[in-house]
């Protein structure tokens, strides 16, 4: 008789070893699925057609107009390619994943923060998380060059640099337990690398809501059907807040459809509200007073506890996000409008544009940043989105995927951007500096552009400010008006015709507005625990979040911060956004530098195997780097005033010293002088930064490679006790094993 | 050949069960991304991993989570 303990170990180690079924699909399993089959291959072949054809429309055909339909085809045909194809050459011999390990969210499941989510639904949190107002606004802006160049970067450019920064970040920070960028970035690149990282990621986060908050003021700007309606999700928010509180726990759903519904009341009743004279005289607002609201809002919302006003807003811009998506995608498919602006036009070349200014390269890759490449997604690729993850495989699906819908968000905006009228377009874009605020003053500058097709009359733009229930659409900089009328436009055809457009319009602007009032103030308390952590190095007390002073004295530090950079944007007497969204396209693009110089440094570590490939993180690094830097030093060294900030400064400064007022008056120059003074600083601390990072990376990434594998930082490999599939369609040996684990019974599975 | 309970009854019946079906597809899907079964979720893991501790209530739950967030802000993008 053998002795009852080791009996029963040995049938207990035995029986799971047993009783569990893989963990992970058997290689052979995996080639035997994705062998090519006929039907395979024509449904490829078919997609690669489809993808070529409507690329040649966009590209080659030069007709009159092009119809919208085949922006959709080329983007998603493109997707669908590179996501089939190149996504699994980064994972097979980039990234490696290996469902037999547990990811952290197995490990160290603790039904909160770490949770084995269903991949589905991780989808849609990670889009939420990453999709915000950013592409709404760039490709807007991106238009005046013609809408080739900015399709052209938005669909290629997510698939060899934005999914894979993305896709990339998520891993890594997976294998590392959840850490975020700013960890790694220490971790890899030692003090001053992981110093000059964390530094740039805080100016980055001011200068990112600064802009956001901008876009905000500049929409809702002497429009007081605009500001009651977007006032209103305040009240809305409270209400949510206070009912998940104290009456119905949970029932987010619920009470998001609730504060839907209020919200579409808001919007009608905005309507109505802007009609009265009473209405009139509450929210007819300067874009002074509506930023300085900002500020203060900003200020409370970020030290209100979360489940009073950010949570409950939060849901319901979730919620908005993907209807409106949903929606805006069904429409352009629906209405297929007809685009007449040129592929091209002449500020693709000559790179005076009024909406931004500055040559094709490289400034339409850095006003375009989300929607082709945004580093600032690094910040939530290791965030929240790592400790959710079932199993390794899935990264794939959720980082690289993810991004790619992001892209498709980006593409529509900028389709329905031109499908507004060019006149229209120049004429709300260009700040009042050059369109001189009137309807007549902004007709004769819009066909002073040369523009092909029909010119502006003063007519048209009285009566498309009419339709939409707005006092004027003339310099309304900042590319949410823009794609609310273009929104406009294009659901009017589908349901309400010309009545509802005012609806529609500020249906957008509304929902524009909750994605950034949630960015200013989710921002404002990242940007303050960042702040909290660094003083405490010094002062361990502001570590505590609980000490409210702490929290207090840094929230204001942080608001000043973009409040400043917010009001000087406001009051710039050269326009604001053409001036400042730069900055904003620089800092966005300089953390995906960071991330991706910290991400090829960790490659590098991995092992010769892995060197052979790391060109996939090389060629986007090497080129956001070439971008930030060249766009920088353009803003730094340019000659051209309107493109240089320390040209333009010395020009007024000159002007000053001669007391010349042929620029302006004394404050304008004033004002001119201080805030390009402003910019050309940010711009030296990036490009400053920017620099420190890649070489650190740099130096680190080559005594890697000569040293040979060694320590990249990674957790212990643990083994994985659960199955699910990788992506969102399940291959049959995937159906097959999700039917064992049914039958175990283990399975968390639906 | 088995008979799938689909075919075993008459044609309307079965496509309201499969509109009934997609219709709770999507419910689950979207309750599951906003949130709603998040309190489900820490219950089974409690259950199944610490038999023995008190489960918090559903209000308490929130609160937690919602302090959690309080002192440790999660960042949303531009």
């Amino acid at each position: 008789m053998t002795t009852p303990s080791a009996a029963g170990d040995g049938t207990h180690s035995a029986a799971q070893a047993l009783d569990t079924p893989p963990t992970a699909v058997a290689e052979e399993d995996r080639r035997r699925d994705s062998r090519w089959t006929l039907p395979k291959i024509l449904i490829w072949v078919a997609i690669a057609l489809l993808g070529a054809v409507a690329w040649t429309m966009l590209a080659f055909v030069r007709g009159e107009t092009v119809n919208a339909i085949w922006f959709v085809f080329a983007a998603v045909c493109t997707y669908l390619i590179g996501y089939r194809f190149y996504s699994k050459v980064i994972e097979r011999h980039l990234l490696r994943p290996d469902d037999r390990r547990a990811t952290p969210a197995e490990i160290r499941e603790d039904g909160k923060d770490y949770v084995p989510t269903d991949r589905r639904v991780l989808y849609g949190h990670h889009f939420a998380a990453i999709a915000g107002a950013g592409p709404l606004v760039g490709p807007v802006l991106a238009a005046q060059m013609g809408f080739l160049p900015g399709t052209i970067w938005i669909i290629v450019g997510v698939v060899l640099a934005g999914a894979v920064q993305d896709y990339t970040v998520l891993f890594f920070s997976m294998r590392r337990g959840g850490r975020s960028i700013g960890q790694m970035a220490r971790d890899v690149l030692g003090r001053i690398g992981g110093t000059a990282a964390i530094i740039a990621s805080l100016l980055i986060m001011i200068i990112i809501i600064a802009i956001l908050a901008l876009v905000v003021v500049n929409a809702l700007g002497e429009s007081p059907w605009g500001v009651f309606s977007v006032a209103m999700t305040l009240p809305i928010a409270l209400f949510m807040g206070l009912y998940l509180r104290f009456l119905r726990p949970g029932r987010i759903t619920e009470v998001s459809l609730i504060g839907f519904v209020l919200l579409i009341a808001a919007i009608v009743g905005g309507g109505a509200v802007a009609g009265t004279e009473w209405g009139q005289a509450m929210f007819h607002l300067d874009r002074s007073v509506i930023a300085w609201g900002i500020i203060v809002y900003g200020f409370i919302a970020a030290i209100l506890p979360v489940w009073l006003l950010l949570a409950p807003r939060d849901y319901l811009s979730t919620f908005m996000k993907i209807g409106v998506i949903v929606m805006l995608a069904g429409a352009i498919v629906l209405v297929r409008p007809e685009i007449t602006v040129p592929a091209f036009t002449d500020f693709a070349f000559t790179g005076l544009g009024p909406v931004f200014s500055g040559p094709l390269f490289p400034f339409l890759f850095v006003t375009i940043a989300c929607g082709a490449l945004s580093g600032f997604h690094a910040l939530i690729s290791s965030g929240t989105t790592p400790k959710l993850v079932e199993k390794e495989r899935q990264t794939r699906f959720i980082g690289y995927g993810g991004m790619l819908m992001e892209s498709f968000v980006a593409i529509m905006a900028l389709v329905a951007a031109i499908s507004i009228d060019q006149g229209i377009y120049f004429a709300m874009n260009a700040p009042a500096a050059l369109t001189g605020g009137t309807a007549e003053s902004a007709v004769a500058f819009v066909n002073s552009l040369g523009l092909t097709g029909p010119s502006l009359t003063p007519d048209v733009l009285t009566s498309t400010a009419a339709a939409v229930g707005e006092e004027s659409i003339i310099s309304r900089t900042g590319g949410a008006p823009t794609l609310a009328l273009g929104l406009a436009h294009i659901m009017h055809q589908i349901g309400g015709g010309t009545a509802m457009m005012g609806f529609w319009y500020h249906f957008a602007i509304m929902f524009e507005a909750l994605f950034i009032l949630t960015a200013v103030d989710a921002g404002t308390r990242v940007a303050r625990f960042m702040l909290q952590d660094s003083i405490g190095a010094w002062v361990p007390r502001f570590r505590d979040n609980s000490w409210r002073p702490g929290v207090w004295i840094c929230t204001a530090i942080m608001v000043a911060g973009w409040g400043y950079i917010l009001i000087l944007g406001v009051t710039d007497p050269l326009g604001g956004i053409n001036t400042f969204f730069p900055l904003f396209g620089i800092a966005n693009q300089l953390l995906a530098a960071i991330a991706l110089a910290v991400v090829f440094a960790i490659v590098a570590k991995r092992g010769r195997d892995y060197v052979r490939w790391l060109w996939i993180i090389g060629v986007p690094l090497v080129f956001t780097a070439v971008i930030t830097i060249t766009a920088s030093m353009y803003k730094i060294f340019s000659p051209v005033p309107s493109i240089g900030y320390w040209a333009n400064n010395a020009k007024y400064r000159a002007a000053q010293a001669a007391g010349d007022d042929a620029l302006g008056a004394p404050e304008v120059i004033e004002a001119v002088i201080r805030n390009t003074a402003v910019q050309g600083t940010l711009s030296i601390v990036f490009v400053v930064l920017t620099i420190i990072v890649i070489i650190v990376a740099a130096v680190v990434a080559i005594s890697a490679i000569r040293r040979g594998a060694e320590d990249d930082g990674e957790d212990a490999p643990q083994p994985s006790r659960r199955f699910a599939p990788a992506g969102l369609i399940t291959t049959r040996a995937e159906r097959e094993l999700e039917a064992q684990w049914r039958d175990v019974g283990a399975g968390q599975g639906r | 050949m088995a008979v799938s309970p689909l075919d075993a009854v008459p044609a309307p019946v079965a496509f309201w069960r499969r509109v009934r079906g997609w219709a709770s597809s999507i419910r689950w899907y979207l309750t599951t991304l906003m949130g709603d079964r998040a309190y489900d979720v820490y219950v089974g893991h409690c259950r199944a991993q610490h038999p023995d501790a008190a489960i918090p209530t559903e209000r308490e739950f929130w609160r937690d989570r919602m302090a959690a967030q309080d002192a440790n802000p999660g960042a949303r993008c531009c």
